[in-house]
C-alpha cells in the first residue's frame, strides 16, 4: 500500500466540518511550480497537495489540519495565500 | 456582535489565552476571549505533559476537577538505532505522591475544562469565532479586533494575543515576523486505544501511574526531530516531529516517519493490537531565546506559543505558555488598578515579569542550542545514534573476539565516522549550548 493512500486512512479518523465551497488556502497560477511549493507534495501531513500530470502543484485542503506548515514554507514568496477557515469549520479534534 | 467595550480581548482559548483570561476576570476585569474552534481545545495538539505546578498557580484545586490521565513515575530516554534502543531509564516511586508534578492529558478535553473555570470567573467566551484582524487607531495603537462574525469591531484597552504557533494576527499586523522553516517543527501524532490492564502491563504501571518516553536517533533520519510515546489512561500518544526546513530539503513525509516509528521493533510491541482514533498535526516553536519577537507594545501583548516561548530541549511549552499568559494577566490588572493607559511604556512590566521567572531564564539558558543542533543534526541525530547501537551491540555480543579488540573496533568506528576532532568539537559545542 502507497503511503498516500495510508494518509488518506488515517485522515478518515478525523472530524472535520468542511466549509464547502470556501477553501481557505489558495495556490497562486503558475506555469512551474517554486521549490517549496513542489516540496508541499511530500510534506504537507494531510497529503492536500498534488502535483498534476502537467507539472502544477494543486491543492484540496478539505482535510487539512490546519498545521501551517505551508504557510510557513510558502506564503512568503507569494506561492499561496493561508487563512484560518471560518470559525466553527475544519478540523475538529476529540483529542489533540 | 456585540456593543460593550471591554478591559481586555484575549485571542485564543489555549494554555496562555486560558491562563491570561482566567487571571484577569478573577480579579475583576471584564474580559472577552474569541476562539474559532468549535469549542475550546478542539484547535489544539498537544502530547501531553502537564506541570503541575503552572497550572496550581492559576487554579490551586485543579487536581480535584481537571481531566487528567496519568501521573508520571517513569521517563525513558531512547537513542534510536535502526533495529536497537539505548536507554536512559528513572523511574521513582516518590513520584507516587499527593500532589504529583507531572501528569499526562488529552488536551482537548483539558482545555474544554480550563476554558469552563474561566467562564466561571465571568469572563464571556466566544467560539466558533475567527479573529480576522486587529484594529488601530491612528496612532497605531492596538483598540480592538474584527472578527469574521457579522457586527463588526468590538474594542478594548488591551488585546492580549494568544494565538498559538501559527498566529496569523500579530503577524499580519507587522507586530513581529511569520515564524521560518528552520525555527518550527512540524509534528504528527496519532492516539492509539488499549484497554488500561493491556498498557499498565505493558509499561509496568499500578493504577494512575504513567510513562513517557522519548526517542531520538535515527528515525529522523538525519533531521533534527524527535518521537515520543506517553501514556494516558486508556489510550497511548504516540508523535514524531522535525524542522520544517529539514523535512523541506529531506523529501520525507511526516506520516511515513510517523509509520516507521511505530514499526520500530522496540516501539511497536508497546502499541500492538491498538485501535487508532485520531491523525493530528501541529507546528511547535524551536527556535528558542533567539526568535522571541518584541513581546508588547501599544494596547496589545503577546504570549504563549505565538510569542516562540517554548523550551525544544526540556519539551516544555504548555507551561511557559501557562506562565506567560498569566504573568501579562497581572501586568495588566496592576496597570488598570493604577487607572494607568495600556501603552507601551506600561506593559513593559509584562516583559520585566516574564524577564523574572523562569520562562526567559531557561530559555536563555539554551539560547544556542536549536541553531547547534539543526546545523549539526547529521551527526547528533544519525551517525551518533548509529555508532552507539554498534559500540552497545559490540559490547554485550559474545562471539569469541577479545574484549580489547572490541573496544578498538568501537572507538575505530567513532573516529572513522567523525575524526577526533569532529567528536570533542561536536562535544565541546553541545556541552557549552547546555551550560
Ligand atoms: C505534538 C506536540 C506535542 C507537545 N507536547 C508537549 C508536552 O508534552 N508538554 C508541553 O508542555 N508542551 C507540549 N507541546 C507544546 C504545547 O502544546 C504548546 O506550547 C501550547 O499549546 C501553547 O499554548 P498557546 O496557548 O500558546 O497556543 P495554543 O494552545 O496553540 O492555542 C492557540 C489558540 O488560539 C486559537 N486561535 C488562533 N488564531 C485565532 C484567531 N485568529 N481567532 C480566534 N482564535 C484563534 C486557536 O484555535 C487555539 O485554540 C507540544 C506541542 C505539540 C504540537
Ligand atoms: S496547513 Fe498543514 S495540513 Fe493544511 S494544507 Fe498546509 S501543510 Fe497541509
Amino acid at each position: 500500500m502507497s503511503l498516500a493512500a495510508r494518509v488518506e486512512e488515517k485522515l478518515y479518523q478525523n472530524r472535520y466540518l468542511v466549509d464547502a465551497g470556501k477553501p481557505h488556502i489558495a495556490i497562486r497560477p503558475h506555469e512551474k511550480p517554486s521549490e517549496n511549493l513542489l516540496a508541499m507534495t511530500h510534506i504537507c501531513p494531510a497529503g492536500c497537495y498534488s502535483e498534476t500530470s502537467s507539472g502544477q502543484v494543486e491543492i484540496t485542503p478539505d482535510g487539512c489540519l490546519e498545521c501551517g506548515t505551508c504557510r510557513v514554507l510558502c506564503e512568503a514568496s507569494g506561492d499561496i495565500t493561508w487563512n484560518y477557515p471560518r470559525g466553527g469549520f475544519g478540523v475538529l479534534f476529540k483529542f489533540g | 456582535m456585540i456593543e460593550e467595550r471591554f478591559d481586555a480581548i484575549v485571542i485564543g482559548a489555549g494554555m496562555a489565552g486560558n491562563a491570561a483570561a482566567h487571571t484577569m476576570a478573577s480579579r475583576g476585569l471584564k474580559v472577552l476571549q474569541l476562539e474559532r474552534g468549535e469549542y475550546p481545545g478542539s484547535k489544539n495538539v498537544q502530547g501531553a505533559i502537564l506541570y503541575a505546578d503552572m497550572v496550581e498557580k492559576i487554579i490551586p484545586n485543579f487536581r480535584e476537577e481537571a481531566p487528567l490521565e496519568r501521573h508520571l513515575v517513569e521517563q525513558r530516554f531512547w537513542m534510536m538505532g535502526d533495529r536497537s534502543h539505548t536507554a536512559i531509564q528513572y523511574r521513582n516511586d516518590d513520584f507516587n505522591e499527593d500532589k504529583p508534578n507531572r501528569y499526562t492529558i488529552v488536551r482537548s478535553q483539558f482545555d474544554r475544562w480550563f476554558s469552563k473555570e474561566v467562564q466561571a470567573q465571568g469572563a464571556i467566551v466566544i467560539c466558533e469565532t475567527t479573529v480576522m484582524e486587529l484594529v488601530s487607531d491612528a496612532y497605531g495603537k492596538v483598540i480592538g479586533v474584527r472578527t469574521d462574525r457579522r457586527g463588526g469591531t468590538i474594542f478594548a484597552d488591551v488585546v492580549v494575543l494568544c494565538e498559538g504557533v501559527n498566529g496569523l494576527l500579530g503577524t499580519r499586523a507587522g507586530l513581529r515576523p511569520s515564524p521560518k522553516p528552520e525555527h518550527v517543527a512540524l509534528a504528527v501524532k496519532e492516539m492509539h486505544f488499549l484497554p488500561r490492564e493491556t498498557i499498565e502491563a505493558r509499561f509496568n504501571l499500578h493504577g494512575d501511574e504513567g510513562v513517557v518516553v522519548e526517542a531520538a536517533g535515527v528515525i529522523s533520519k538525519g533531521m533534527t526531530g524527535m518521537g515520543f510515546v506517553y501514556t494516558n489512561k486508556e489510550s497511548i500518544s504516540v508523535g514524531m516531529g522535525c524542522l520544517v526546513s529539514d523535512f523541506a530539503e529531506n523529501k520525507d513525509t511526516p506520516y511515513g516517519l510517523l509509520e516507521a516509528f511505530k514499526n520500530h521493533p522496540s516501539i511497536k510491541p508497546l502499541l500492538e493490537g491498538s485501535e487508532v482514533k485520531e491523525y493530528a498535526a501541529h507546528l511547535i516553536p524551536e527556535g528558542g531565546y533567539n526568535t522571541i519577537p518584541e513581546l508588547f507594545g501599544d494596547g496589545w501583548v503577546v504570549c504563549g506559543d505565538a510569542a516562540q516561548l517554548n523550551n525544544a530541549i526540556h519539551r516544555e511549552g504548555s507551561n511557559l505558555a501557562l506562565t506567560s499568559g498569566r504573568l501579562a494577566g497581572e501586568a495588566i490588572f496592576q496597570i488598570k488598578s493604577r487607572k494607568d493607559a495600556m501603552t507601551k511604556q506600561n506593559l513593559a512590566l509584562y516583559k520585566k515579569l516574564l524577564d523574572d521567572s523562569f520562562v526567559m531564564k531557561d530559555l536563555k539558558k539554551y539560547k544556542d542550542m536549536p541553531a547547534l543542533l539543526h546545523a549539526n543534526s547529521q551527526n547528533y541525530f544519525l551517525a551518533y545514534p548509529q555508532l552507539v547501537s554498534k559500540a552497545m551491540e559490540n559490547f554485550l555480543r559474545v562471539d569469541g573476539t577479545p574484549k580489547l579488540d572490541k573496544e578498538k573496533a568501537t572507538i575505530g568506528a567513532f573516529i572513522k565516522e567523525r575524526k577526533w576532532s569532529g567528536l570533542f568539537g561536536d562535544a565541546w559545542k553541545l556541552a557549552r549550548a547546555w551550560r
